[in-house]
């Protein structure tokens, strides 16, 4: 096990009890980017340090807040806690037990797009965090670590949660600033892109829960110390989310570029039983399937390697399949999720992943045809590209990859 | 009149600030969130109360609670079984703890029992994936996680919860308030002969 640095909690105990956050070193980093740092100087440091977002799209964190108008005012930061990608749980566990970390990053993020009002926007299953997030926003005004002329500085900052309630396109960071607004939570067309037209029609950064709490680590012990770890291009640590067949299911924190074989035999256990392991998803029900040969298990998981499988590291939700999982009935658990989710704004996704789902009922009811199979690819493979946004595109990874490499399982249960 | 906004004049206001003057809508999910703390569901009045908070129309206000799967429109048990069976729980087992579950209490996912008691749902990801099978449950608005489940476990706790509760009967239901929630996908719908009958002939294309 590699250094814990998003996980310090596991190594501090009650690191969520902001005496103890404090006494361990908690918002020194904080005083010192409002009293010794410009907000131009903590952005290049971001820029510097190579933080990609860990909450899917890897984009460099420093690069996203630079495309803020310094003519358009004010700005805003919006966290995204909505955590609900089926096998992710990062997020969740740094907010229940590392959560003054979290709200370190927001406040330096804050400060470094000199935004005065940010958000927080929790998934509606966080109620609890959302509330304990509250008391913990009060205990922060009173120590002066939050509210007006911070540090006797000119500089304010006000932090607001906002409880989602329950929709998993929220996380889609236009569907989210919708949500917020008191609209149905569905994505916005791009361009503009929120940086420039975001919350309230005003500049915007939407950033993960991880990638801010990774904030504290890179302003308070630099740039380099955070790029000892990780790779060139992938720096830092990542949340690993280990869940399925596997024995030891989990969050690791591990470096990226750590290879699917250390995370989940290493560090895993290996696989239920001791069985042969048949697939692995490696951004939950989004995934594209990836068989799990040799080769695929000596990949490195960071935002490089797994693309040049064929699949995407995503949040890093590694769901683990083994080989008595029917691909049909995996497939049918992410065709499912996807047809719930779906917003229904846009026709590709809404219809086609109604129609994947019931021919996949159908299929895995014994009732299917052999054509049946084809007409799934047929679906799926015209949505592709034509959806409005990822959360449709998404839903055809697992259909098309898991067509391509396990036809067989899909046929085993027409034959039946 | 207004019995919602007077009884939560101070939350409202506070609500309120936390977004620009001009964007009072912004307001409507918190406002949402507490009118269904205190009913357990959200009534027509509320929507229309908040609705006029909000400076929207009360059908805004329903095609947001419509929307979101957490918000209700009708009352349910005192206590709500939210249970997981999405990829990585059903890998797991999720979905026979929870047709377990459903038998023994006589209830469809959706339902409530006949003493208006319990009401199980089946939810997409909470988040939770490394300890399933797992449910939250709701009791007033406290939502809570329980991990590592197996229906004997669930039914003790469920058993010991409502043991000093009042029977509800009037509440029994069948499956509805579902909204976008799983459907029976296993009997294909009427219109199904539509779409292969178009798509095949795309399929000659191919």
């Amino acid at each position: 096990m590699s250094d814990l640095y998003l996980l310090r909690h596991r190594e501090i105990q009650g690191l969520n009890q902001l005496k103890t956050y404090i006494a361990n070193g908690g918002f020194e980093t904080w005083k010192k980017v409002v009293t010794t740092l410009k907000p131009e100087e903590v952005m290049q440091q971001v820029k510097d340090s190579g933080l990609r977002g860990r909450g899917g799209a890897g984009f460099p964190t420093g690069v996203k807040w630079s495309f803020l108008p310094t003519n358009i005012w004010p700005h805003f930061v919006v966290a995204n806690a909505d955590e609900s990608e089926p096998g992710t749980f990062k997020d969740r566990e740094i907010l229940e037990l590392n959560p003054y970390q979290f709200i370190e990053g927001l406040m330096i993020a804050s400060y470094a797009v000199q935004a005065h009002d940010s958000y927080v926007y929790f998934r509606g299953e966080f109620a609890q965090i959302a509330h304990k997030f509250e008391e913990r926003l009060q205990e922060l005004t009173s120590k002066g670590l939050l509210g007006d002329k911070i540090f006797g500085s000119e500089y304010s900052l006000r932090l607001h949660p906002h409880l989602g309630a329950g929709a998993y396109i929220c996380g889609e960071e236009t569907a989210l600033l919708e949500s917020i607004e008191g609209k149905l939570g569905q994505p916005r067309l791009r361009p503009p892109f929120p940086a420039v037209v975001g919350l309230f029609d005003k500049p915007t950064v939407i950033n993960n829960v991880e990638t801010l709490t990774n904030l504290p680590i890179i302003l308070g012990k630099g740039v380099s110390y955070f790029r000892s770890q990780g790779t060139e291009k992938s720096p830092g640590t990542k949340i690993f989310c280990l869940s399925g067949r596997v024995k030891n299911p989990g969050n690791y924190e591990l470096p990226l570029g750590t290879t699917f074989r250390e995370l989940i035999y290493t560090q895993g256990g290996g696989i239920l039983n001791d069985r042969a392991i048949k697939v692995i998803m490696p951004a939950g029900a989004s995934s594209s399937l990836i068989p799990a040969t040799e080769g695929a298990l000596d990949t490195p998981m960071d935002y490089e390697s797994v693309p040049a499988l064929g699949a995407q590291l995503g949040s890093a939700s590694v769901i683990v399949v083994d080989e008595t999982v029917n691909i049909s009935d995996l497939v049918d658990s992410t065709v499912q999720f996807f047809e719930h989710e779906s917003c229904g704004k846009c026709t590709p996704c809404r219809e086609g992943t109604y129609w994947m789902a019931h021919i996949l009922a159908r299929i895995n009811g014994g009732k299917a045809s052999k054509a049946d199979i084809d007409l799934l690819k047929i679906v799926a493979s015209e949505m592709q590209n034509k959806c409005f946004c990822a959360l449709g595109e998404f839903s055809i990874s697992a259909v098309l990859t898991g067509l391509q490499h396990f036809r067989a399982d899909f046929e085993a249960r027409v034959e039946n | 009149m207004n019995p919602f906004k007077k009884a939560h004049a101070n939350e409202i206001e506070r609500i309120l600030a936390a977004y620009p003057v001009e964007r009072k809508r912004a307001a409507v999910m918190p406002l949402l969130h507490l009118a269904q703390q205190e009913a357990g569901y959200i009534s027509e009045e509320a929507m229309q109360e908040i609705g006029e908070v909000c400076e929207i129309s009360t059908t805004e206000v329903a095609s947001i609670v419509g929307y979101y799967t957490m918000f209700h429109d009708q009352p349910g048990g005192k206590v709500r079984l939210m249970v997981c069976t999405d990829v990585a729980c059903r890998l797991c087992g999720a979905r026979e703890y929870l047709a377990a579950l459903c038998n023994e209490l006589g209830i469809e996912p959706g339902g409530t029992t006949a003493d208006g008691l319990v009401t199980i749902e089946e939810v997409k990801c909470i988040a939770a994936c490394d300890h399933a099978p797992v449910f939250q449950s709701q009791i007033n608005d406290e939502i809570e996680y329980h991990e590592n489940q197996n229906p004997g476990r669930t039914l003790d706790w469920l058993k010991l919860m409502t043991a000093s509760m009042k029977p509800n009967p009037s509440l029994e239901q069948a499956p509805k308030d579902l909204g976008r929630a799983p459907k029976d996908l296993g009997r294909a719908p009427k219109d199904l002969g539509r779409a292969p009958k178009k798509l095949g002939r795309e399929a000659d294309h191919e």
